[in-house]
């Protein structure tokens, strides 16, 4: 029930505007990101660790983010719209997009070797 | 008898006369009038009242007494000082308690502070903790003593933590038991019947001895079953009259019985054979280790066995068990595509085979399995011989097709003896041909984490991989011993640290008490500093503040620590922990002013770990934020760790 639940809000999801994403602001979305508790499992720049994925440049479209995060069974806690607005979303999800390309690690003498 | 002045009352001086010869007449009186007047009769001639004093009365009045002591003979205590001396226990790490005060002075006195030597601690937890990081570091316990009531309740944590560690520890708890000769009050508040009943479900024997012999067979005793594998802490009730009461040597002739080590406990042979025969027909057989490497030999014994088999190697970390730098080490993402697993000396198998994802209907936890349906399973544990009731520590229930309860580093050599007794030609084939894929495999995993790594590499808040980097450039090319990372830095130092000695990696608290991080790192810095190792934590800001004062015992012993801390400002598991119930009840965190739920995070103020340190006598610098600044600060505190004082960086750090 609860995959047949995703498949349905997955299809949902594609059909909303990406409008929002357009206008959304990498700038607010570093506000949203820390002020929503996803610095909390993803670190501040969405690096990922122990307990969170690397969110960091996602390739994931913002639809399916969005369904993962409205609906997620995993061991990340889902967030409803009262708790994570579609517009913070958006916004975080510019943030993420807008995270600088990591540098080679054979450029960082402490990761070269 | 009113006039305080004495004009019209009694005489002082007449009073008194008149009081002694008051004193003498009963006594007179009970002699009958007839036997009184013939005693008065037969008197002596009246003797001078000053003779001149003789050479002897000379020498006692003008020289201090010889012999000082108020005890007649030999105290109980030196003779327990004695047993204690047999079995070459190096230091007592303790807090100072009255109830223990007989068995204290002796140490110090007639023991000469020396085997074991007093360190001084601050709390009962942090010299249980202490004697935790130590084993690990040297394999050899260290004895505590603590009041047997609220000295003990302080110190109940840290044996929990080295119950389900698998340390070996002794706990002295003073109790004074005979209610009729203790001092009242104090004394008497913190006396019990039977102390040890706080700690006897997570200590593996425990004894009241009532008399000295019986204190030297129970503290041999207590050395040997706490050695014994699978290791544990054990605790002794030690009577406070029995510390203090002279020897009776004309009742009893003591003796110190001998300390012969138990053998550990190995596997069957059918069982062990069995288990060949699994491992050797698997196409991709998985080891999962996590206290199997009870010494460097250990680690040994388990590369050969992976190398026999070509078998993936999980190092769960409770122990540094096998190499990450070996091309067979593999993360826990190896086990869904085992056909066979060896578990050796898990302490949850269940949590290793399956999986527990904790965001169900309700707030239930779902269970799933990582397995195939067809993998078999064996498990090599100790644990099986030391599983108590009341405390969860044994974790789930596993079924397993294979089961030994023995110790799995003992069992090694006969493991792997039965695994080249069941090799084929066709199966060593096999075996081989497995070579490449698994050093691919293992080149691509290296190549992925340093990817990983450089995400958030010039952040600041500093990323815990950048953390961990900087303090590994500046100690690669010393003999250093990772003794405690505390606080979860998302596991970095094994992910890219090589770690390929037994003592590089001391592993974590067994229980997870948070408080185990600072005392127990300061402990193994103890063992290191004797074996000429440098000592590096990874120091936690939650894990510091249960008992800071064990800082002050590092310096005050000068022992050697280079405390990096990984100061995320918050208990950062109960930052998420509350999150998540707030996401499953749809309703949003109250941070109040804070970065997490109100009464998760360590803000406002911050604490300022640094001059903390300083103030009991470290050198230390901080708060560090600047990733670019990090590597310098490091490298001063090494040379000052190097010089023999311990040093602390307080480090802004991200969340893990």
């Amino acid at each position: 029930m609860r995959y047949m639940g995703m498949i349905a809000a997955v299809a949902a999801s594609l059909l909303v505007s990406i409008t929002g994403a357009c206008a959304a602001s990498a700038e607010k979305g570093r506000v949203a990101f820390r002020e929503k508790g996803c610095w909390q499992c993803h670190g501040y720049e969405g690096q990922g660790g122990a307990n969170g994925l690397t969110l960091a440049r996602t390739q994931l479209p913002l639809e399916a983010v969005d369904v993962f995060v409205r609906n997620t069974d995993g061991p990340m806690p889902p967030f409803s719209k009262k708790m994570l607005s579609d517009e913070d979303l958006a916004d975080i999800y510019a943030f993420l997009s807008a995270q600088p390309v990591p540098a080679d690690p054979k450029t960082i003498p402490l990761l070269a070797h | 008898m009113t006039d305080l002045n004495g004009k019209d009352g009694y005489d002082r001086r007449k009073f008194l006369t008149g009081a002694a010869v008051a004193g003498v007449t009963p006594a007179l009186a009970q002699m009958g009038a007839p036997a009184a007047a013939q005693a008065q009769a037969a008197k002596p001639p009246h003797a001078p009242s000053a003779l001149p004093p003789n050479a002897k009365t000379i020498a006692a009045e003008i020289h201090p007494p010889e012999e000082l002591s108020r005890v007649g003979g030999k105290p109980g205590s030196d003779f327990m000082i004695d047993v204690i001396k047999t079995l070459d226990i190096k230091y007592s790490p303790s807090n100072c308690a009255s109830s223990f005060r007989a068995l204290h002075e002796s140490l110090i006195d007639y023991g000469e502070n020396k085997s074991p030597e007093y360190i001084s601690c601050m709390h009962e937890e942090s010299g249980v903790a202490m004697a935790h990081g130590y084993f690990k570091a040297s394999g050899k316990p260290l004895l505590t003593m603590v009041h047997g009531t609220v000295g003990l309740q302080h110190a109940t944590m840290g044996i929990y933590n080295a119950f389900c560690d698998r340390v070996p520890l002794i706990v002295i708890g003073g109790n004074d038991m005979d209610a009729a000769h203790r001092p009242p009050g104090v004394p008497t508040f913190h006396a019990a019947q039977d102390i040890n009943a706080i700690v006897r479900d997570y200590t593996k024997w425990d004894d009241t001895p009532v008399s000295l012999q019986h204190f030297a067979q129970s503290m041999v005793r207590a050395y040997t079953i706490a050695m014994t594998p699978p290791y544990g802490p054990v605790a002794i009730s030690l009577d406070a009259g029995l510390q203090q009461e002279p020897i009776k040597e004309h009742l009893e002739k003591l003796y110190i019985p001998r300390y012969v080590p138990t053998s550990p406990p190995q596997g069957d042979s059918n069982a062990v054979k069995e288990a060949a025969r699994l491992l050797v027909a698997a196409d991709n057989p998985v080891i999962v280790a996590d206290r199997v490497a009870r010494t460097p030999n250990g680690v040994t014994l388990l590369i050969e066995l992976a190398e026999l088999l070509q078998a993936s190697v999980v190092d769960q970390g409770s122990r540094m068990n096998f190499p990450n730098t070996h091309y067979l080490n593999r993360p826990a993402g190896a086990i869904p595509n085992a056909d066979v697993v060896l578990g050796m000396e898990l302490s949850d198998f269940w949590g290793t085979v399956n999986t527990y994802t904790d965001n169900g209907e309700d707030g239930v936890g779902v269970n799933g399995t990582r397995l195939k349906p067809t993998t078999k399973l064996i498990s090599i544990t100790s644990i099986d011989l030391l599983t108590k009731s009341n405390y969860q520590d044994f974790q789930r229930f596993q079924t397993v097709d294979v089961h030994m309860g023995a110790d799995a580093e003992t069992t090694l050599p006969s493991l792997i003896e039965a695994v080249k007794s069941a090799m084929t030609k066709d199966r060593a084939a096999a075996i081989e041909a497995r070579v490449e894929k698994a050093k691919k495999a293992h080149a691509d995993i290296r190549a992925r984490e340093l990817h990983a790594a450089t995400v958030g590499w010039d952040s600041s808040p500093i990323s815990t991989a950048r953390l961990c980097m900087e303090i590994y450039g500046q100690i690669k090319d010393l003999d250093w011993s990772l003794v405690a990372s505390e606080g979860n830095v998302s596991n970095w130092p094994a992910r890219l640290w090589p770690i390929d000695k037994h003592h590089q990696w001391l592993g974590r608290s067994g229980g997870y008490g948070v408080g185990y991080g600072a005392p127990a790192s300061i402990g193994a810095a103890l063992a290191n500093r004797d074996l000429g190792r440098f000592s590096v934590s990874i120091q936690s800001d939650g894990d510091l503040m249960f008992a800071p004062g064990v800082l002050w015992t590092a310096a005050r012993h000068k022992i050697p620590l280079l405390a990096v801390m990984h100061n995320n400002r918050a208990w950062h598991q109960e930052v998420m922990h509350v999150q998540r119930l707030a996401n499953f009840r749809n309703r949003v965190p109250n941070y109040g002013a804070d970065r997490g739920p109100i009464g998760t995070t360590i803000e406002n103020p911050d604490i300022e770990y640094h001059k903390l340190a300083e103030s009991m006598g470290w050198w230390a610098r901080g708060p560090v934020k600047d990733p670019a600044q990090l590597g310098a600060a490091i490298k001063e505190a090494v040379a000052v760790v190097r010089s023999g004082q311990p040093a602390l960086l307080n480090v802004w750090t991200q969340p893990r």
